[in-house]
């Protein structure tokens, strides 16, 4: 593996039965890097995460950097608001300190710890997806991967959100994954960008994405209204 | 009087399976004691028809029982509430088959009275055995019941822990049949459990919940058995629904 490399994938295809989901990708991301996995719905954004994450079965090659260490944040988590569960009870799930805990929420702003005590059945969306973000990052990781983080929120939350994981990624050296169909996402965010449908359409700097390449990937409906902030 | 042996395992066999039913979070989990206790009963007729222990008799069974809900699971696409009525249903016609029909009573809603020192010892280190499995188990089988997903990236064996699930649940089925028969086992892990959901906002309460209605009804229904000459692991039973109307009701008014 090349120096400065966290992860290199290689001719990636998966098969879920018998349809390929995703066929013959190759891409590298670099340490501290942010990388968007952009693409319409069905396009096996998240297959691809998970065959990252080692949950799928897959050929070809995927190398991560020796003793990596992963965070997840997946996109829903559909049982957990059944279950009488506080906060903090969640955190501990994953063996977390008090100390830990403090510092992260810290980090996201929320500075009150009665969240800790609440039940996550009765947390707002926001609050929700904030709380899986601590999750994924307690144990230190060194790559986050992100899967829709911000579907269903409110534009200040999500904005929250962004900017912590750019804070987190500077401070942390923090490599970042994440899967997304919103197009804003990737120019506001990301340093690369893996356009996704099935195959690989295009990788590399999110400025560099052609209309062209736009088209194919979502069907001829997506047009980039360029505006500018002087 | 009141035998002091039944009493003492009927209180640490409740409290271990109401604890165990505090994990059971997903459907499919909570599904799993139900055929389970069911498929006991061919096994308590045996041991009724040649006089040793009813766990003793239950225990293969309820092996069997893993391993049918394994394959089944596996190799058909039926849903779990089919699989659960075929070997339910199976489980009790075997079990008439060959018990004489006077036994039946004790084989579908046990009887406590017949419990000696001996089986108090049994049913106590089996109890503390689980209840030791599951403080070690217990915030591995929640991730799981989570998000398997969640639990893999976390490094935890989801086959490895399912299996020690599998394996509680059946050990406190083979000595739950002791108390409430065969008929009833799975209801002391479920009921309870399912009560304190009712009205608990975390874990530490939904277990607590748990163990304290499992321990109380288990009590009650002995001491009123005592007093009405009725079945104890009927009353026992009973006793626990009617802890679950009240929590419900409790719920409600929230």
């Amino acid at each position: 593996m090349e120096k400065g490399l966290i992860l290199e994938v290689k001719n990636l295809t998966v098969e879920l039965e018998k349809d390929a989901i995703l066929k013959n990708l190759t891409f590298q991301v670099k340490e501290g890097e942010a990388l968007t996995i952009l693409g319409p719905n069905g396009a096996g954004k998240t297959v691809l995460l998970k065959t990252l994450l080692g949950l799928l079965p897959y050929n070809g090659e995927i190398k991560w950097k020796k003793n990596i260490k992963i965070g997840y944040v997946p996109q829903r988590l559909p049982f957990i608001k059944d279950i009488p569960l506080s906060v903090k009870e969640f955190f501990k799930l994953k063996e977390a300190s008090e100390k830990e805990i403090q510092e992260i929420l810290f980090l996201l702003g929320m500075k009150d710890s009665y969240i800790l005590e609440k039940k996550i059945g009765d947390l707002s969306s926001g609050q929700f997806q904030k709380m899986l973000i601590v999750f994924a990052l307690i144990g230190n990781p060194q790559v986050l991967l992100f899967d829709e983080p911000t579907a269903g929120i409110d534009i200040g939350t999500e904005e929250t959100i962004y900017t912590f994981l750019k804070k987190m990624r500077k401070k942390k050296n923090l490599t970042i994954l994440l899967v997304t169909h919103d197009i804003n996402i990737v120019y506001e965010f990301s340093i690369h960008c893996l356009c996704l449908n099935k195959k690989a359409l295009c990788f590399g700097h999110p400025k560099k994405i052609t209309p062209e390449q736009l088209t194919e990937l979502y069907g001829g409906k997506v047009k980039i209204y360029e505006h500018r902030h002087d | 009087m009141i035998n002091i042996f039944s009493l003492v395992a009927g209180i640490f066999i409740t409290g271990v399976a109401a604890y165990l039913g505090s994990l059971m979070l997903s459907k499919k989990m909570a599904l799993a004691a139900g055929p389970l206790g069911h498929l006991t009963l061919p096994g308590i007729a045996l041991a009724l028809i040649y006089g040793f222990d009813v766990t003793l008799g239950a225990f293969p069974f309820v092996i069997l029982g893993i391993i049918l809900i394994w394959l089944l699971e596996m190799k058909t696409k039926l849903p779990m509430e089919a699989l659960t009525a075929i070997v339910f249903a199976s489980g009790v016609a075997i079990a008439f088959l060959f018990l004489p029909i006077d036994q039946a009573e004790a084989a579908l809603v046990g009887d406590i009275s017949k419990i000696g020192l001996e089986d108090m010892i049994f049913s106590i280190c089996l109890s503390l055995l689980v209840f030791v499995m599951l403080i070690k188990a217990y915030s591995k089988i929640v991730l799981i019941s989570i998000s398997e997903d969640l639990a893999k990236v976390q490094k935890i064996d989801v086959k490895k822990y399912n299996f020690i699930y599998l394996t509680m649940i059946a050990i406190v089925v083979a000595l739950g049949v002791k108390i409430v028969g065969g008929l009833l086992t799975a209801a002391l892990v479920a009921i309870p459990a399912a009560a304190s959901r009712n009205i608990s906002r975390n874990l530490f309460e939904y277990s607590f919940f748990g163990i304290f209605f499992g321990v109380l009804s288990c009590i009650l229904g002995i001491f009123l058995s005592q007093l009405y000459g009725l079945p104890a692991g009927v009353l026992i039973i009973i006793i626990n629904t009617a802890i679950f109307l009240i929590t419900m009701i409790l719920k409600r008014g929230k």
